[in-house]
C-alpha cells in the first residue's frame, strides 16, 4: 500500500487543504443540530409574547451561514479530492503502463496477458473508486466521530467514558473483517483475470468457434467462469456484509449499558435527564460516523487487494540488464557472433545448444530447419528478449549485454512471428510515430504497393491486429516497418510465408540491391529466401546439425537436398 | 484488392440514449427476480420500521428516568432494546445478503447475456470492435450496473415511502410549517434534475473513455513484443499518456459535478431546518403553536431529510450506472448474424459439391473485393485458389464458411443454395484450417480434440503422429496435459498450426478448407505429414489456397484470382500450357 502514499505525495499541500476543508465543512455539519436543539430547548420556551425575536433571527442567520459554509467547503473539497484522485489514478496508469512494457517476456508469460490487462483496467479502477471515496468520507467520519465523542464529554464524562469503551470491540470487528476479506477480493480479481481470458480467446477465435459450432461448448465454459467469479464475489460481499450489523448491535449494546449507568447516576444525582436526553442524540452522530468508517474499510479492503496486485508488477525485478556502452559499427569485428550458445525457456530442456557462428557487416545469415527446432530463439537472443544461459554473444566483438538495450535494439529491424498491427493508420503501422509520414520508400522496398492503391493511401487505418488487410500484406507493412530505420542488422522470421512467389522473389530482390550493407539474418521455410546466404544454418532440435552455403549444403547434406528438391524440383504433392 | 470495413455502427445508438428505453431495459432484468426483490422490500420495511422502535424504546427508558428513576422499567426497556437491536441486526443482515445475491444474479445474468450475444454477432463486429473495449464493458460498465441496480432500487422505493409517510404525518402536526418544504422541496427537485443531464452526459464521456483507453492498454500489452523490439516503449507511453489524461480529466469533470449534489442537497435541508426554527419559533410567541409540536415536528423534519440525502447520495451512483447500462446495451442491440431462413433445413451430406456463381461480393458496399468468380468443386475434388496476396482469396473462405454473404451471385452445396441450409450445420460440414491457427488455454489434448466431441487420449495421439507434433509434446514434461497458453511464446508458429492440423485431422467433416494451412510449417515437416493430409483429403471436397506450387499444382482444378477476378481455371498442365499468370508465378519460385 505504501506507493499509493507515494502516489499522493505529489498533491499533499492539495490533500491537506482538502481534508482541512472537510474537516470544516464536517464540524458545520455537527453544528447545525447543536444550534437547532439549543433553539427549541433553550430559546423558543424562554420566549415570551412581546420579547424580541432578535436572538432567535440571529441564530436562523447563523444557522443558514454555517450551513452555506458548509456547501461551499464541501463541494471544494469534495471536487478537490476527485481531482486528486483522478491525477493519483492517472500517475498510476502510467506507472504501471511503463512496468507492464518493460517486462521481459518471461515475465509476461508468468503474469499473463490477460492478467496484466486487468491490472490495468480493473485493478486500477478500484483504486481510483477508494481513492475519492475515502478522501470524499475519510475524514468526514473520523471528524465526526471525534466530535461527537467531544461533545458528548460536556454532557456526561461518565457516560462517554462507557460509550468509548465499546470502540475496541468495533475496531476489532472491523479488523478481522478486511484480514478476511483482502484475499477474498484479490482472489476475485484472479477470476476475473479467468474472464478476460476467455473472452480475449473467443474474440481471437471467433472463426474457429463458429467454423466448428462450438457455441455451446464456448457458452458453457464461459458460464462456468462466469459462475465461479460471481459465487466469489458473492462471498466476499457476504463476509463483508457482516460487519455492519455486527456493529450495530454493540454499539447498541453499548447504548443500554448508558442508559442503565445513566439511570444510576440519574438516582444518585450525578447527572441530569437532560444531559442523557442530549447524550442518545450525539450517539446517532457517532453510530452513523462508525457506519461510514466500515464502509471505508470495506473499500480500502477490495483497495487494497488490487494494489498488491499492481504492486506486483511494479517491483517485479528487470530481468534483462541493461548494458552502459552505446552501439557502434566496428568492422574489425564480426558484426554478430555465437559462441557455444545454449539457452532453454523455462531452464530444462534446451531449447538451443552450443550454437556458434560469426557474420560480418552486410552478410546474410539464413537460418533453415523444422518447426520448433530453435529458429526464432535466435532471433530473441539476438533482441536481448531472453539472455543466453550459457556461451556469449558478441555484437562488433563486445558482449551484447554491454550496450544498452535501447542504442542495441534501435539498430534493429525484426519481422518477428507475433508481431501486431495496432490500431493506427498505415504511417504509424510502419514507422511507429506519429507525424512521420515519408514512409514511402519502406513500403515500395517491402513490395507494399498496395497501399498507394488504397483511397487513403498511408492514411488507411488497419484495424487492430490487421483483419481488414490480408496476411500476405500484413507481412509486407511488417517488413516495410523493419525496413523504415535502415537498420544496421535485419532479422526476418519467417517474414515472406504468406507472400506468392511472384511478390517473395520482387522482395528478394529488392532487398539485395538496396540494403547491402545491411546484415540479415533471415528464417525461412522457402529454400529460394535464403538460398543466396552466405552462410546457411541447418538446425534441428536446437543444435546445428550442419553450415555452410546454399551449394555447400546440397552437396553434403541428403536431408537438405530432399528439401530442395521438393521445394524447387517440383516433386508432386 | 483491398478489404475495407465500414466503421462500426452503433445501430442503436439513439434508443439506447433515451432513458426511458434504458430505464425498461434495466427494470426487465430486475424483474426476473421479483419475488426477492418484492421480499427483500418488505424486509426492509420491517428493518424501517424497527429503526423507529429502537428510539422509541429509548425514550421510554429516558421516560422511565423522569420524576424519580423506575429501575425496573429502566431494566425492561434496556433488555427489549437489546433483543429489537440484535432483531433488527439479524433482519439487516439477512437483507443485505439478500441484496448482494440479487445483484450477483443480474451481473450474472448481464455477462451470460452479452457473451451469449457476442456468440450470435457478425465476425464483422470482431473485426471492427477494439477488444479491450468490449471487456471493458464486460467487466467494469457492467460492475457499475451492479454496484447500483439493485440495492438502489430499494432504497429509492423505501425512501419515497418515508417521505410520504413522514410529509403526511408533519402535514397533521403543523400544516402551517410544511409551507417551508413547499420552497425547498422543488428547489431540491430543480437542482437534481438540472444536475442530473450534467452528469450523465459526464458519465457517458468518462466511459466511453475508460473504454477507449482499456482497447489501448489491451492492444498494447498484446503488442508488447512489437514494442519492445522497435524500442517505441516511449513513442507509445506518450499516446498511451493523451489518452490517459482524457480519461483522468473526463473522470474529474464526472466527479466534478456528481460530487456537488450532495452537498447541495444537504445545505438545502439544513436550510429548510433552520427555517422550522425560526418560523416555529415565531408560531410559538403568537401562540399558534405548542412547545411538544414544535419539538416533535423538529424530529419529523429530521427523518424526512434522511431520505432525501440518501436519495441525493445514490443520484451520482444511478447516473453512472445509467451511462454504464446504455454501453452494455449498444452491444445487446447490436445487429445480429442474419437468421437463418425460416425453411432452413440442416444440411445433409450428399456427396459435397459446391458451386460458386457469378459471386460478387463487397466488405463496405463500396469497394467490390470479389467480382464474376465462377467456380465448381465436384464432389471429392480439390480445388486451388491461386493468386497474389490481397487477391480475395481468404474472402473467399470467409463466404464459403458463411462469415460473410455475398451481394450477388451465391454458394451451391449439392445443389440447393446455401442459404437453404442452417447455417451452423453447413458450417459443421467443413473442416477448416486457417492463416492464423487459433490455439486456447487448455491442455494440448483439448485443443487438439477441440470441436470434436469427446474423443479418446488414442485418438488424439492418432492424429497428432498423423500431424507429426506427436514427439515434440511427448517431449515435454506432461505431454498432452501441458497447458497451452494461447499468448506464450514458448511454442512455435509452426507447432500451432500443426496442433491446428492435428485438429482438423480428428474431423468428421465431408468439406475441407485450408487457407495457408501449412505456411509456417517447414518443409520437412511438411513432407512428412503430406501423406497423412492427403489421406485426410481423399474423398472430400477441397479447397485449398496456398502459395507453394507443390502443394497445389497435384489440385483437381486450380482457379487464379487477381484483383477479386478469376483470371485463369485449369489444371497445373493447362494453366503452363496458357503461359499466362499462373505459368510466370510458377516461374518466380525458381528465381
Amino acid at each position: 500500500m505504501t506507493f499509493i502514499f507515494n502516489l499522493l505525495k505529489p498533491y499533499k499541500i492539495r490533500l491537506f487543504f482538502a481534508l482541512l476543508l472537510k474537516s470544516i465543512a464536517a464540524l458545520a455539519d455537527l453544528m447545525i443540530p447543536f444550534l437547532i436543539a439549543y433553539m427549541i430547548d433553550t430559546q423558543i420556551p424562554a420566549l415570551n409574547n412581546g420579547d424580541s425575536l432578535m436572538p432567535l433571527y440571529l441564530n436562523g442567520a447563523l444557522m443558514v451561514s454555517i450551513a452555506f459554509l458548509g456547501w461551499v467547503l464541501n463541494v471544494i473539497a469534495n471536487r478537490s479530492s476527485e481531482y486528486i484522485a483522478s491525477k493519483a489514478v492517472e500517475t498510476l496508469r502510467s506507472d504501471l503502463f511503463v512496468s507492464i512494457e518493460g517486462l521481459s517476456a518471461h515475465d509476461v508469460d508468468t503474469f499473463s496477458k490477460p492478467s496484466l490487462i486487468s491490472r490495468m483496467t480493473t485493478d486500477t479502477y478500484n483504486i481510483y473508486r477508494a481513492a475519492a471515496i475515502i478522501q470524499r468520507l475519510g475524514i468526514r467520519a473520523p471528524v465526526l466521530l471525534i466530535g461527537g465523542i467531544l461533545l458528548s464529554f460536556t454532557f456526561d464524562a461518565v457516560l462517554t467514558l462507557v460509550m468509548v469503551f465499546m470502540l475496541p470491540f468495533v475496531s476489532l470487528i472491523i479488523y478481522q473483517a478486511s484480514k478476511k476479506g483482502i484475499p477474498l477480493y484479490k482472489k476475485n480479481q484472479f477470476l476475473m483475470d479467468q474472464l478476460i481470458r476467455k473472452l480475449r480467446e473467443f474474440i481471437t477465435g471467433a472463426r474457429v468457434v463458429r467454423a466448428l459450432s462450438m457455441n455451446d461448448h464456448e457458452m458453457a465454459q464461459f458460464q462456468h467462469i462466469n459462475q465461479t467469479s460471481n459465487e466469489s464475489e458473492l462471498y466476499a460481499n457476504k463476509v463483508m456484509a457482516r460487519v455492519n450489523p455486527m456493529m450495530n448491535i454493540v454499539m447498541n449494546i453499548g447504548l443500554v449499558v448508558v442508559l442503565v449507568i445513566g439511570a444510576y447516576r440519574l438516582s444518585l444525582g450525578f447527572t441530569k435527564i437532560g444531559a442523557i436526553m442530549a447524550f442518545v442524540t450525539y450517539f446517532t452522530i457517532i453510530l452513523n460516523a462508525m457506519m461510514g468508517i466500515t464502509r471505508i474499510f470495506v473499500l480500502s479492503s477490495r483497495a487494497a487487494a488490487s494494489s498488491e496486485r499492481i504492486e506486483d508488477v511494479l517491483t517485479q525485478d528487470i530481468e534483462v540488464q541493461e548494458g552502459q556502452e552505446l552501439y557502434q559499427v566496428n568492422t574489425k569485428h564480426p558484426h554478430i557472433e555465437f559462441n557455444n550458445v545454449s539457452f532453454s525457456y523455462l531452464k530444462k530442456t534446451n531449447q538451443l545448444k552450443n550454437i556458434s557462428f560469426q557474420l560480418y557487416k552486410g552478410q546474410k545469415l539464413g537460418i533453415i530447419g523444422a518447426t520448433g527446432s530453435g529458429k526464432s530463439t535466435i532471433a530473441k537472443l539476438l533482441l536481448r528478449f531472453y539472455d543466453a544461459d550459457e556461451g556469449d554473444i558478441k555484437i562488433y566483438g563486445k558482449d551484447i549485454k554491454s550496450y544498452t538495450l535501447h542504442s542495441l535494439r534501435n539498430q534493429i529491424g525484426a519481422v518477428l512471428q507475433h508481431d501486431m498491427i495496432f490500431n493506427e493508420d498505415i504511417a504509424f503501422n510502419v514507422s511507429l510515430h506519429h507525424h512521420q509520414k515519408d514512409v514511402e520508400t519502406s513500403l515500395f522496398h517491402a513490395q507494399a504497393n498496395f497501399v498507394f492503391d488504397k483511397e487513403e493511401g498511408i492514411d488507411t487505418t488497419l484495424t487492430t491486429s490487421g483483419t481488414n488487410i490480408s496476411g500476405g500484406q500484413k507481412q509486407r507493412l511488417l517488413i516495410a516497418r523493419a525496413l523504415y530505420k535502415n537498420p544496421d542488422l535485419l532479422i526476418l522470421d519467417d517474414a515472406s510465408s504468406a507472400l506468392d512467389y511472384q511478390t517473395d522473389q520482387k522482395l528478394r530482390k529488392t532487398l539485395h540491391d538496396n540494403y547491402q550493407e545491411t546484415t540479415m539474418v533471415i528464417i525461412a521455410q522457402r529454400i529460394a529466401s535464403i538460398k543466396h546466404c552466405d552462410l546457411i544454418l541447418y538446425i534441428d532440435q536446437g543444435q546445428v546439425i550442419d553450415a555452410g552455403t546454399h551449394d555447400e549444403l546440397i552437396a553434403k547434406h541428403p536431408s537438405y537436398q530432399a528439401i530442395v528438391q521438393h521445394q524447387l524440383g517440383g516433386v508432386a504433392l | 484488392m483491398m478489404m475495407q470495413f465500414s466503421p462500426p455502427k452503433e445501430t442503436h445508438k439513439n434508443r439506447v440514449q433515451n432513458k426511458s428505453y434504458v430505464y425498461k431495459r434495466l427494470w426487465d432484468y430486475l424483474m426476473r427476480y421479483k419475488f426477492k426483490l418484492i421480499l427483500a422490500l418488505i424486509l426492509t420495511l420491517f428493518s424501517n420500521a424497527f429503526s423507529l422502535i429502537g428510539p422509541y424504546l429509548t425514550g421510554q427508558t429516558i421516560g422511565a428516568m423522569e420524576d424519580g428513576v423506575d429501575f425496573p422499567r429502566v431494566f425492561l426497556y434496556g433488555s427489549l432494546m437489546i433483543v429489537f437491536y440484535v432483531l433488527s441486526a439479524v433482519l439487516l443482515y439477512g437483507l443485505s445478503v439478500m441484496m448482494i445475491g440479487i445483484s450477483k444474479s443480474v451481473v450474472f445474468q448481464m455477462r451470460q447475456d452479452v457473451f451469449n450475444k457476442l456468440n450470435r454477432l457478425p465476425i464483422q463486429y470482431f473485426d471492427t470492435h477494439q477488444t479491450g473495449d468490449i471487456i471493458s464493458r464486460m467487466t467494469y460498465d457492467i460492475d457499475t450496473i451492479n454496484q447500483s441496480l439493485a440495492g438502489d432500487v430499494i432504497v429509492l422505493l423505501t425512501s419515497f415511502l418515508t417521505i410520504i409517510v413522514s410529509l403526511s404525518v408533519m402535514i397533521l402536526t403543523a400544516p402551517l410549517l410544511v409551507l417551508i418544504f413547499a420552497f425547498t422541496i422543488p428547489l431540491t427537485i430543480l437542482l437534481t434534475t438540472f444536475l442530473s443531464k450534467v452528469v450523465k452526459q459526464k458519465f457517458r464521456i468518462r466511459n466511453k473513455k475508460l473504454g477507449e483507453l482499456n482497447g489501448f492498454s489491451e492492444e498494447m500489452i498484446t503488442g508488447i513484443q512489437t514494442i519492445q523490439a522497435y524500442v517505441v516503449e516511449k513513442e507509445v507511453k506518450d499516446d498511451f499518456d493523451v489518452i490517459n489524461q482524457e480519461t483522468s480529466e473526463a473522470s474529474y469533470k464526472a466527479g466534478y459535478y456528481s460530487t456537488a449534489v450532495m452537498p447541495s442537497v444537504g445545505f438545502i435541508s439544513n436550510l429548510s431546518m433552520a427555517l422550522v426554527g425560526v418560523f416555529g419559533g415565531i408560531l410559538y410567541v403568537r401562540n399558534m403553536m405548542t412547545l411538544a409540536i414544535l419539538t416533535s415536528f423538529t424530529l419529523y423534519s429530521r427523518r424526512f431529510s434522511g431520505p432525501i440525502n440518501q436519495l441525493s447520495g445514490l443520484f451520482a451512483e444511478i447516473q453512472s450506472a445509467l451511462a454504464a447500462a446504455e454501453r452494455v446495451f449498444q452491444v445487446l442491440d447490436s445487429e445480429e448474424e442474419v437468421n437463418d431462413l425460416e425453411d432452413a433445413t440442416e444440411y445433409d451430406y450428399l456427396g459435397g459439391d459446391i458451386k460458386l456463381q457469378d459471386i460478387q461480393f463487397s466488405y463496405d458496399g463500396e469497394t467490390t473485393v470479389l467480382e464474376n468468380i465462377n467456380v465448381e468443386a465436384p464432389q471429392g475434388k480439390v480445388v486451388a485458389i491461386v493468386g497474389p496476396t490481397g487477391s480475395g482469396k481468404t474472402t473467399l473462405v470467409n463466404l464459403l464458411m458463411r462469415f460473410y454473404d455475398p451481394q450477388v451471385g451465391g454458394i451451391a452445396v449439392d445443389q440447393k443454395p446455401v442459404l437453404s441450409y442452417t447455417r451452423d450445420s453447413l458450417r459443421k460440414a467443413f473442416s477448416m484450417i486457417l492463416q492464423d491457427s487459433w490455439t486456447f488455454y487448455g491442455t494440448i489434448h483439448e485443443n487438439i480434440a477441440y470441436g470434436n466431441g469427446d474423443v479418446t487420449r488414442e485418438d488424439v495421439i492418432k492424429v497428432a503422429k498423423a500431424a507429426h507434433i506427436h514427439d515434440y509434446i511427448e517431449s515435454l514434461e506432461e505431454g498432452y496435459d501441458t497447458i497451452l497458453k494461447n499468448d506464450g511464446t514458448s511454442i512455435s508458429k509452426g507447432q500451432k498450426q500443426l496442433v491446428v492440423i492435428a485438429r482438423a485431422m480428428l474431423s468428421k467433416s465431408k468439406m475441407l478448407i485450408f487457407d495457408e494451412a501449412t505456411s509456417n510449417v517447414d518443409t520437412e515437416t511438411e513432407m512428412k505429414i503430406h501423406q497423412s493430409m492427403k489421406a485426410l483429403m481423399k474423398n472430400k471436397t477441397t479447397f485449398v489456397i496456398a502459395h507453394r506450387l507443390s502443394t497445389i499444382q497435384d489440385a483437381d482444378l486450380i482457379m487464379v484470382i487477381h484483383f477479386g477476378k478469376m483470371i485463369e481455371l485449369g489444371t497445373h498442365r493447362s494453366l503452363l500450357e496458357q503461359k499466362g499468370f499462373y505459368a510466370s508465378l510458377f516461374q518466380s519460385q525458381f528465381e
